[in-house]
């Protein structure tokens, strides 16, 4: 091991030890509030806990030694008070989750050893396309896919239930980067003339409207507004910074606004959405809906929250899924709230450095990309059950219970510790470079 | 592509700042308006989960009061006089909200009430519940008498002080456990309360206050106070006509006396006797006086009552009808027909008689305390109406003490105590046999307790309800 790496993997270790004794600390609490007494699995939760971790540590120390040091252990912290919440509200689930968390590692571990240079995945780009595409339509397929809670997100293979749009999303970014690198020569150069923007050739523009249409698809057929808003975002932000050009962004935006609108006016569901964001004040009488008693969560709250398993997180129905916050909201305070969104800037802040700091275009792009899906995840639902912007339901990236989300985003993961991992080996392959020249170089003097 | 990388990374900071200001605003800006929304059941949860003071009588028993149990909500409510005392005390439920004193004063039993707010510092200085403790004027032991001497009848006894409106007693037949419907199994409690709410017997009904019955021969409390007002009699003026029967203009209907006798005499004398011919006459004369005078009563209203839901309101004769429905009014005079009050308001006409003409406001809270049992409010309503002059009063007041001397009431008498009072033995809807009703007060000359007995569908007023509150005041004199 160099010493760069030995340095980042004992951060790594040292952080991930911390975020493990807050992980326990709090899950000891949610027993204390419960029934004044340690919880029984304490012992297996400790075990379980410490065990996952060290060998996700093992793995990054095995196959990417010199990757960044905080991405780990962050995301300990962001899926460890998820559980935490998880086992405060039912604790059936909270074992499932714990499979999940399991299953999750085990493919942040495949990732490691599979993709040993993201370049390999640059050159499956139109197999990833086609797979990305595959899985997003998948749910629509009769007999494979089925709705629940509104939206027709999920797919049913065998015994296995999952949400394949969240597969995809990686996939397609994959496609993303790979294509927009190959085209961006082209596409950066504007012939176009539009008052003061200058736009592409009109046959560059293909993928943009491809995409478009994909996420009115996903928005219309599937009903997931959240999925759409991401997919877009995320594509127009890649393209920006492939091109650099802000024209992308303007007209990107605007497309999405315009198929924003297309879809209120025709569709019910959307237009409900949107009026539940306006005014989502039930009348006497009436009961609350989902939004209204996480809002009523949050103000209980307050500043320092009703402390861990003393408040009433379970008035929100579904809340271990997309309303998980509003509990975190409620027996943590704003204190625990901004806890986590701490996290997710430190998360989405270290994806950005690693995207800057990389050295080749496609790692650039897809470590954008990556960061970006987890950036506007978190913004989209958090924004969601503040009542910042219209509600789309849509899972919060660690925290929030369910599977597929879970594994996609320890794989999103994964592959940023490889792209930082690249870099890092690169430039100490430059440094070797550059130290034999010069010792060759002194040999020659003597 | 840095400076393009990094723009994307701002954009997402600018997101996740807006996220931390909207956070800011939801959990300290608007927090206590979102936490104290009524929508919010948090606030529900939160009293019911939470310390609560307890309700005590006047002689220190507990009516109810909170322990700390190892479940979700923390502190169970215990009901330990369980019927004695649920038509007051109430209950505390959490699908079913709350009822009478729990009710009343859920801000002084939660410490949410302002007085006790003030004492908040120093509570928690000193480490403290803030919780206030609701004493009552309601004695356990006069609650147990009134239960004794109703002994399983169906029916009312309401005592009260005609000098403040504090209520001593006020206990009706049948009655119900408060604790099942308190449970923290809400199943369970849901079971208790459609079971009650199924029982024919209808033990929820708080009858003494909630319920309306026609007052009978008791009413001519307020005939006589209106007749005197009026200056249609004096109790000595006129002699009233010695007959058995009256006929009644418009009709074919007749209004007869008690078992078909014939009496008559002066006011008093007919007062004594409970003659009906007579004051089924003075209904008639009276006629659209007749409404005004009851109101002065406090009849077409509900007494003002610190429990929730409160009193019922007691009926009349509609007023402006006299032309129309004479015979109504007739009937009026002898309590019956159209008039219909609860036990409690039965027990403030005599209240009035016994005060000069004044009627104190009624309520059951007397004083809030502190965990330390310092007081801090006193509850003291003023006079809720004036029924009549202080020299009507009297009047009636030496009538009344004749009854139990020598008319229909000579079974509420006391050997140590002059006890003044009018029977009523009322015909009713609910079946064959006529409501027995007592309503007095003792000790004539210095009276301390006013008292509305009502036994239902058991028989003559001075049979049946006049030995009850004999009993009953017997325990308190």
């Amino acid at each position: 091991m160099t010493p760069l790496a030995s340095r980042r993997r004992s951060t790594e270790l040292g952080l991930g030890i911390i975020a493990v004794i807050l992980v326990i600390g709090g899950y000891v609490l949610v027993g204390l509030a419960e029934n004044a007494d340690l919880p029984p699995d304490l012992i297996a939760i400790l075990v379980g806990l410490v065990g996952l971790f060290f060998l996700a540590h093992l793995a990054v120390r095995r196959f990417a030694p010199r990757a960044d040091a905080t991405l780990l252990p962050l995301i300990v912290v962001l899926n460890g008070i998820g559980f935490i919440v998880i086992a405060r509200l039912d604790r059936d689930l909270a074992r499932v989750q714990s499979v999940w968390a399991a299953v999750g590692v085990a493919a942040f571990i495949g990732t490691l050893v599979l993709v040993r240079r993201v370049r390999v995945l640059e050159r499956y780009r139109y197999t990833f396309l086609l797979v990305g595409i595959g899985f997003l339509l998948l749910p629509l397929l009769p007999g494979i896919g089925f709705s629940l809670n509104g939206a027709r997100l999920w797919a049913k293979l065998g015994p296995i239930t999952f949400q394949p749009g969240e597969a995809a999303k990686v996939l397609l970014v994959v496609f993303f980067a790979a294509y927009l690198v190959e085209k961006r020569e082209l596409l950066s150069s504007g012939t176009l003339r539009v008052g003061r923007l200058r736009l592409p050739d009109p046959k560059h523009l293909g993928p943009l409207l491809l995409i478009w249409g994909f996420s009115l698809v996903v928005l219309v057929f599937e009903t997931d507004l959240g999925s759409s808003l991401l997919f877009f975002a995320v594509f127009v932000g890649m393209l920006y910074v492939a091109t650099q050009r802000f024209s992308y962004v303007a007209v990107g935006f605007g497309m999405f606004a315009l198929g924003a609108l297309l879809a209120y006016q025709l569709f019910n569901h959307v237009q409900e959405r949107v009026a539940n964001w306006q005014d989502p004040w039930p009348a006497v009488g009436e009961g609350n809906s989902q939004l209204v008693e996480a809002l009523f969560g949050f103000g209980t709250g307050g500043f320092a929250g009703r402390g861990l398993g003393l408040g009433n997180p379970d008035r929100i129905p579904v809340v271990e899924t997309d309303f998980i916050f509003a509990a975190i909201g409620e027996e943590l305070g704003l204190l625990g709230t901004a806890a986590v969104l701490i996290g997710f800037l430190l998360l989405v802040g270290t994806g950005f450095r690693i995207a800057v700091q990389a050295q080749r275009p496609f790692s650039k792009l897809f470590a954008t990309g990556l960061t970006t899906i987890i950036g506007m995840q978190t913004f989209v639902i958090l924004g969601g059950v503040t009542r910042l912007i219209p509600l789309t339901g849509i899972t919060l990236p660690f925290v929030s219970y369910g599977g597929s989300s879970l594994v996609a985003n320890f794989v999103i993961v994964a592959l940023l510790l490889r792209i930082s991992d690249e870099t890092a080996a690169s430039a100490e392959e430059e440094l070797e470079q550059q130290i034999r020249q010069r010792s060759s170089v002194g040999m020659g003097a003597s | 592509m840095n400076r393009s990388i990094r723009h994307v990374g701002w954009a997402v900071v600018v997101l996740f700042l807006a996220l931390a200001g909207n956070l800011v605003y939801l959990q300290v800006i608007k927090a206590d308006e979102l936490a104290n929304d009524p929508r919010n059941i948090r606030t529900l949860i939160r009293d019911f989960s939470g310390p609560r003071g307890d309700i005590l009588t006047s002689d220190g028993e507990v009516v109810a009061r909170s322990v700390e149990v190892d479940d979700e909500f923390e502190f169970q409510r215990l009901y330990p006089l369980g019927g004695l005392m649920s038509h007051i005390g109430g209950y505390f439920s959490f699908s079913r909200g709350s009822t009478g004193v729990e009710a009343a004063y859920n801000d002084e039993l939660t410490g949410r009430d302002f007085d006790l707010q003030v004492r908040n510092l120093e509570d928690f200085v000193l480490g403290k519940e803030n919780t206030g403790n609701v004493v009552l004027s309601v004695s356990a032991g006069a609650q147990r008498a009134a239960a004794d001497a109703l002994a399983g009848r169906r029916g009312s006894v309401v005592v009260l002080d005609p000098n403040n409106g504090e209520i001593i007693a006020m206990y009706s037949n049948p009655t119900f456990d408060p604790q099942p419907l308190a449970s923290h199994d809400i199943a369970a409690a849901d079971a208790e309360f459609r079971a009650l709410e199924a029982d024919p017997a209808k033990p929820d009904l708080a009858r003494a206050y909630r319920e309306i019955y026609p007052p009978g021969s008791s009413f001519k409390i307020v005939t006589s106070a209106a007749a005197l007002d009026e200056g249609l009699a004096t109790p000595t003026e006129p002699v009233f006509p010695s007959i058995s029967e009256l006929t009644l203009p418009l009709t074919n209907t007749t209004l007869s006396n008690f078992g078909n006798g014939v009496c008559g005499g002066n006011l008093t004398e007919s007062f004594v006797q409970s003659c009906n011919t007579t004051f089924g006459q003075l209904g008639l004369e009276l006629g659209e006086q007749f409404p005004p005078d009851m109101e002065r009563f406090g009849i077409y209203d509900a007494p003002p009552l610190d429990l929730r839901p409160g009193a019922a309101t007691s009926t009349g004769p509609e007023p402006g009808s006299f032309a129309q429905n004479q015979p109504l009014f007739a009937f009026a005079g002898i309590g019956q027909g159209e008039v219909a009050t609860t036990p409690l308001q039965m027990a403030l006409a005599a209240a009035a008689v016994a005060n000069g003409g004044r009627i104190a406001e009624p309520h059951v809270g007397r004083e809030i305390r502190d965990d330390d049992g310092a007081v801090i409010s006193r509850i003291r309503p003023g006079d809720w109406m004036t029924a009549m002059p202080a020299q009507t009063a009297a009047e009636i007041a030496a009538m009344m003490t004749e009854v139990v001397q020598r008319g229909t009431g000579t079974a509420a008498a006391l050997p140590d105590v002059t006890v003044a009072g009018k029977t009523g033995t009322a015909e009713n809807s609910q079946g064959p046999v006529d409501h027995a009703w007592f309503v007095g007060f003792a000790p004539a000359e210095a009276p301390r307790y006013a008292i509305a007995v009502i036994v239902e569908n058991s028989g003559s007023g001075g049979v049946v309800a006049a030995p009850v509150a004999a009993q009953v005041l017997g325990v308190l004199l």
